[in-house]
């Protein structure tokens, strides 16, 4: 027994309208103030004036949302209460409202005390969630994922239950052809690294796999587009498409190293969370390599990479996935990020902590143990393929 | 020669093995608390209550089966049918997955568990190093 959960899905051009056909009194909408400057609030407050929904607005949602920051949104909800959520914004943003539903619904109930096991928290008897995404990223918006940060302990933590996954997600390209190249690139690695470990990852699975699998395809294709002209709406629709796609696959099969480590760096040095499982995704493959080998094949064939005969198709396709980085101007290593050699040593007992306490590690296809996570980081330090 | 799973025996040889892996004692090194594993339904071959471990940062300091559920109070108490366990055992099973259908019930502090995840499979992976007999 196992099972697949998602949200409904509302896509394509316009579908940000759907929030006109809602019912409900009263909308909160969680969001940054990058989503206010660029107009998207307004658009969304529109939409819903449309369907007679008042709305009341908490743009205060950082890059890593910490703990405090839900705890803040969650007292301004209670005292707004409304009977919508509307998370505006990428992953960060529909985190945190994910995190301010579970306190909202429950008093006393924290973000952080969640996890897969948790069940009974009545959300939608109090609100419905409904995440507009305007990045094409964390697919946040079909995953029921909250990652939030302890600030004073420079640890991203993995939390929510499978009841945190949101009503409805909608994935409107319009939004997300706003982002510069930089974050385009960034939140495009994301998505393929939740497809690529999606598909690969010890939980992988027949429902899964069909969607890690087209969106695999999707960014090959779409992602270089998308990069070079922000406004090729194919590409964005595409990509916007890809990043669901992968969130819905990746949430019923988990995710792997790439992650884990991803999520280690970022919460130490601050690396943004697409560049930081972007980078150690191909190092992830070659450490597992052998261990997926008809995986990696599989993804081969599906992107029409050839794999020369003789020559192994995990590492065939990391390479690959390098030369796209290069393409779309992403760091390959650590040290191209800008961490300090210094700065990065002093910190690597963290960087394995953090690592080790990540649920993602585990479903990994190949465990790593200490020596080979402090060795791992290393090489990807220096961009060193993994040969252990 | 096979040691009887569920058995005393058997019980003090997974707290051997943990005591022997390094990579259970790098997994398990924040770890503090001791538990029940439990087999329900009730099995009629089964020796005792449950089997009990005592396991504090990486190390196994105890491990026996207990007669009755008053004989200890530990922390966690996990339990499962018998066929679950041994899927577990024969790594056919991931036992997180176990616990998210509930084919696996756990009691304790769940949030506790879910940040040392691999303290998990590093038990598993100790308890695959024990010659294991399988009661049919």
């Amino acid at each position: 027994m196992w099972f697949f959960i998602a949200p409904e899905v509302v896509y394509g051009e316009d579908a940000v309208s759907r929030l006109s056909q809602l019912e409900a009194k009263s909308a909160f909408i969680v969001t940054d103030t990058n989503a206010v400057k660029l107009g998207f609030v307004d658009k969304v407050k529109e939409q819903l004036s449309k369907a007679g929904i008042e709305s009341s607005v908490f743009d205060e949602v950082e890059p890593d949302p910490s703990l405090e920051t839900v705890n803040k949104g969650s007292s301004q909800m209670t005292k707004s209460g409304p009977d919508l959520i509307v998370a505006v914004g990428g992953g960060s943003v529909m985190d945190a409202a994910k995190g301010m539903w579970v306190e909202y619904a429950g008093p006393g109930m924290r973000a952080e005390e969640t996890n897969p096991f948790t069940s009974g928290l009545g959300l939608q008897k109090k609100a419905r969630l409904v995440c507009v995404t305007t990045t094409s990223g964390t697919g946040a918006e079909a995953t029921w994922g909250i990652v939030l940060t302890d600030k004073p302990d420079q640890k991203k933590g993995s939390f929510g239950s499978r009841e945190t996954m949101p009503d409805i997600a909608i994935v409107d390209p319009q939004f997300a052809a706003e982002m510069p190249p930089g974050l385009t690139a960034q939140t495009g690695m994301d998505v393929l690294t939740h497809s690529v470990e999606g598909f690969t990852s010890s939980w992988k699975n027949d429902i899964s796999d069909g969607l890690c699998i087209r969106a695999i395809q999707l960014v090959f294709q779409y992602l270089p587009r998308a990069y070079k002209d922000g406004k090729d709406m194919e590409a964005r629709e595409k990509m916007a498409n890809a990043a669901c796609i992968a969130g819905m696959g990746f949430i019923n099969s988990m995710c792997a190293m790439a992650h884990a480590c991803g999520h280690s760096l970022g919460g130490v040095f601050h690396t943004p969370h697409g560049r930081a499982v972007g980078l150690f995704l191909p190092y992830t493959i070659e450490f597992i390599s052998d261990a997926c080998e008809e995986y990696w094949a599989e993804i081969a064939y599906a992107i029409r990479l050839d794999v020369p005969k003789g020559k192994k198709a995990g590492p065939v396709l990391a390479e690959a996935i390098r030369g796209l980085s290069r393409t779309i101007k992403e760091p390959l290593s650590i040290k191209e990020t800008g961490i300090p050699s210094d700065s990065f040593n002093n910190s690597m007992e963290k960087l394995v902590d953090n690592a080790f306490a990540d649920f993602q590690l585990v479903t990994t296809a190949r465990v790593p143990d200490t020596q080979e996570t402090q060795k791992f980081f290393r090489y990807a330090y220096e961009g060193k393929s993994i040969d252990f | 020669m096979a040691i009887m799973y569920g058995s005393d025996e058997w019980a003090k040889a997974l707290c051997a093995e943990c005591n022997k892996s390094q990579a259970y004692k790098d997994a398990a090194k924040n770890w503090e608390g001791d538990l029940y594993f439990m087999v329900e339904p009730r099995e009629p071959w089964l020796e005792g209550y449950a089997m009990y471990f005592d396991l504090w940062h990486g190390e196994c300091r105890e491990a026996c089966v207990v007669a009755e559920e008053s004989d200890r109070s530990p922390k966690y108490r996990i339990w499962a049918p018998y066929s679950v366990w041994k899927q577990i055992m024969e790594k056919k099973l991931d036992g997180v997955q176990a616990m998210m259908t509930g084919k696996l019930t756990m009691q304790g502090e769940m949030a506790q568990v879910m940040k040392m995840p691999r303290a998990t499979t590093e038990l598993t992976n100790c308890s695959l190093l024990i010659d294991t007999e399988f009661p049919e």
